[in-house]
């Protein structure tokens, strides 16, 4: 059970001097998911911010084994250290429980990284796969993924004269992650730290692929102040913008049901990459927001046999 | 030892299997795919210890493979052309990464057009990746290769990924009377895998594949050049080994008749073994023809290659591949170069042939040292850069 | 700043040892700092669990929260933000005296 006095009597795997902005949410994620695993653990990593900012030569900010390939590959390149893993064990050569995990940004994983991620989970591995879902190739400079909301303003796909923005709502992920079959799918977000924490604790006690789609507010990208990365997070789950449940051998499960649920336009109007929906004249994509969101909502309360 | 009837993917698999790698991850291509099946098949019976990996594509097969050379297993992997071009990514990053993977690759030609048959250009493209290149001429040589390539790439001087060619389906599926060793014979040889860092190690963590900024790249690229300039060194005392133990001699490249030749064709893989055939006639006839067989091509034996050929009169490079540079293929270049500052040289002409399996043929070769002979008598180069059998030309 | 290795002394690959971003100072990034006010302190560990750079000190053997490791907080906010004390949080931000 999740607990944050026990929780701090582990050393930090992920130490501080590294160079992700002031504020960032990716280091969040990995810390509590760090935080949330007892077992050793090898962490494979997808080219992108959280990379990029952990690990300057000679500067390394983990404290665990850690492993970067490439930038579409980090499902890939875990599942050969987890078959390796497999290949010792079988000959003795090594006795450990030790849990892998892969790391990637929503570009590393919806986009390029679709393909590597799709095979490691149809193949079985036994590996935990984290997307830290900024909705953005943010360490690019904040162009359009398929995780990118519509309507938000990135930099190949930017509100002008004549666009107002992503003209396409995203891919869902999670729900291609339930295709596959595999035992366990979640979706986390910073902002619930306890819901994230149990279901660290919960995947690490399933053998086989298991997924998570953590949304993660960026700063930088997403035009907020930097102290309000948790707030954000939590304003976007009291919207039902960003559900968090899970699906354990194809059951579905709500994890977190707002008390009160909250038009999306609370959400979006705190960040400024949405500033310009709210011009005279953008009211339609506002209510096509909204109309997304609620028809969401329904499928998932009804998947999860919610009322 | 054991005589048997192999084709060439049969042979590397039959190393393969010898070496019993730790993990396999793999894709099929033509005329590669049955270097995977057939291991498939060895792991499905039981008669490796080995993790195989169907992955779904090359790029996951080089990049699932770095993962496990990473982890401190022996790793491996085997493809071609297209295949090998999806990895050209991840080539560099295994490289880098110091890791010894040794791949057989069937040589196939690039698209477009697509073309499943035999040419060079599929690994010509990735000589500038930091790999060790080994051509193979024949059955016997792509399973010798494969063995000698563990103990060359994880040589503590080297720790380099290394690609073993055979010439696709010419060879690759071509059968011919190899020698095998017993499998105890080269479980003793190949030896057990020593690994320079793993991510397994939990009692002290490493990070691997950190970034460089423009302050530590340099060095770290530096170690792989330093690297490749200890290759030959190993890959001599490795071919010399193999000889004592096994009755078999290998070096950087085979002299073919070259001692007392004043005409000679260099060229890699199986066309050298129809230009031997061809040497062996002219000789009959008392021409001095001979032969240099090319065996590694990366690191680049420039000293050897210059000295060897310095003596000779007049040289033909044929190139099985074109690098569209407008001023000879590959080969041709390499060779050129390394003979440019050698005071007393030969006169030195290329022939592109062969792309996407356009068969060479003795009467063709025969031409090449006519023309060789033609400009040793009478000085004048008629056409530097030629193709042997276009059409229309 | 560190002296710039030469190739001999690097690693073989692109490896590193853990933890040496421990060494890379990022303190000096804050505009303003955190500031602790212990007697309200209800020690939840919500900053502990929320700080992106692991500025927040805790004894082990106690799980309490002791303070932050001023050498690489970046100075945020989220701490103070995250803070659920009322009427006034335990964690406030002040200006950065340079």
């Amino acid at each position: 059970m999740a607990n944050l006095k026990e929780m701090a009597k582990q050393d930090e795997r992920l130490t501080g001097g590294h160079r992700a902005c002031a504020g960032c949410g990716i280091p969040i994620i990995v810390r509590q998911v760090m935080h949330s695993i007892k077992q050793p653990v090898v962490v494979g990593c997808a080219t992108g911010c959280l990379e990029v900012v952990t690990t300057i030569y000679p500067y390394t900010a983990w404290n665990v084994p850690f492993l970067h390939c490439a930038f579409e590959n980090a499902a890939a390149t875990v599942s050969g250290a987890e078959s390796a893993y497999r290949a010792l064990k079988k000959k003795g050569k090594v006795t450990e429980d030790i849990k892998f995990v892969a790391f990637g940004g929503d570009g590393g994983t919806y986009d390029i990284g679709f393909q590597s991620l799709s095979g490691a989970m149809e193949r079985g591995h036994d590996m935990l796969y984290i997307c830290y879902n900024n909705e953005a190739y943010m360490n690019t400079g904040v162009q359009r993924s398929g995780a990118t909301p519509l309507g938000s303003n990135t930099t190949t796909a930017p509100a002008g004269k004549v666009k107002q923005g992503k003209e396409q709502f995203t891919k869902d992920l999670t729900a291609c992650m339930v295709a596959h079959n595999i035992p366990y799918v979640a979706q986390a977000a910073v902002g619930n730290w306890m819901d994230l924490t149990k279901k660290i604790e919960k995947a690490m006690t399933i053998k086989g692929p298991k997924y998570i789609g953590v949304l993660q507010p960026c700063q930088l990208g997403w035009g907020y102040p930097m102290e309000d990365t948790v707030k954000i997070g939590q304003v976007a789950i009291e919207t039902c913008f960003w559900p968090l449940y899970e699906v354990e051998n194809g059951v579905y499960r709500l994890t977190y049901k707002p008390k009160e649920k909250k038009p999306v336009a609370e959400w979006l109007k705190l960040q400024g990459r949405f500033r310009h929906l709210f011009k005279p004249g953008n009211e339609k994509i506002l209510e096509s927001i909204q109309a997304h969101v609620d028809k969401n909502w329904n499928e998932l309360l009804g998947k999860c046999k919610e009322g | 030892m054991t005589i048997a009837a192999k084709t060439g993917n049969e042979a590397m698999a039959e190393a393969m299997r010898q070496i019993n790698p730790d993990v396999v991850a793999a894709y099929p291509i033509t005329p590669a795919t049955e270097i995977a099946m057939i291991f498939a098949q060895f792991v499905a019976d039981g008669l490796v210890d080995t993790e195989f990996v169907a992955v779904e594509s090359e790029h996951s097969a080089m990049s699932a493979t770095v993962g496990a050379a990473a982890s401190g297993v022996r790793a491996m992997t085997a493809t071609s052309s297209q295949g090998l071009a999806l990895m050209y990514e991840i080539l560099p990053i295994a490289s880098g990464l110091r890791l010894p993977i040794v791949m057989p690759e069937v040589n196939r030609a690039l698209s477009a057009p697509i073309n499943i048959h035999c040419d060079h250009s599929d690994t010509m493209a990735a000589r500038d990746f930091g790999w060790i290149h080994i051509f193979s001429e024949n059955a016997q040589e792509a399973y010798d290769n494969t063995l000698q390539a563990i103990k060359i790439a994880e040589d503590i001087r080297v720790r380099l990924p290394a690609m073993v060619t055979t010439d696709g389906f010419i060879i690759s599926h071509c059968m011919e009377k190899i020698e095998m060793l017993d499998d105890e014979q080269a479980k003793a040889y190949i030896g057990d895998f020593k690994a320079e860092y793993s991510v397994l190690d939990i009692k002290d963590p490493i990070t691997v594949g950190a970034l460089d900024l423009q302050d530590y790249y340099f060095e770290h690229k530096y170690a792989v050049a330093e690297a490749m300039r200890a290759v030959n060194d190993v890959i001599l005392e490795v071919g010399k080994d193999f000889g004592k133990k096994f009755g078999r001699q290998y070096g950087l490249f085979e002299a073919y008749r070259l001692d007392d030749a004043d005409i000679a064709i260099v060229a890699l893989g199986s066309t050298a073994g129809t230009a031997k055939a061809v040497v062996d006639d002219l000789r009959e006839k008392n021409i001095k023809a001979g032969l240099l067989k090319l065996r590694v091509f990366r690191p680049f034996p420039h000293v050897e290659i210059a000295s060897t050929l310095s003596k000779l009169k007049t040289v033909a490079v044929m190139d099985r591949s074109d690098s569209f540079s407008s001023a000879g293929g590959p080969l041709f270049t390499e060779i050129r170069s390394a003979l440019f500052d050698i005071a007393v040289k030969p006169k030195l002409i290329n022939y592109i042939y062969g792309l996407g399996g356009r068969d060479i043929s003795k009467e063709e070769i025969s031409g090449i040292y006519d023309e060789l002979g033609n400009i040793a008598k009478t000085g004048a180069i008629k056409g530097l850069f030629n193709y042997l059998g276009v059409r229309g030309r | 700043m560190a002296k710039l290795m030469g190739w001999k002394e690097l690693k073989k690959g692109d490896v590193l040892e853990a933890g040496t971003a421990r060494n890379f100072e990022t303190g000096d990034w804050r505009s303003k700092r955190p500031i602790w006010h212990p007697e309200i302190c209800i020690q939840c560990l919500f900053c502990w669990i929320h700080c992106p750079d692991s500025s927040v000190t805790v004894d082990k053997a106690t799980s309490k929260m002791t303070g932050f490791d001023y050498k690489h907080c970046k100075g945020c906010g989220i701490c103070a933000q995250v803070c659920p004390v009322k009427p006034n949080k335990a964690i406030t931000m002040e200006a950065e005296k340079k």
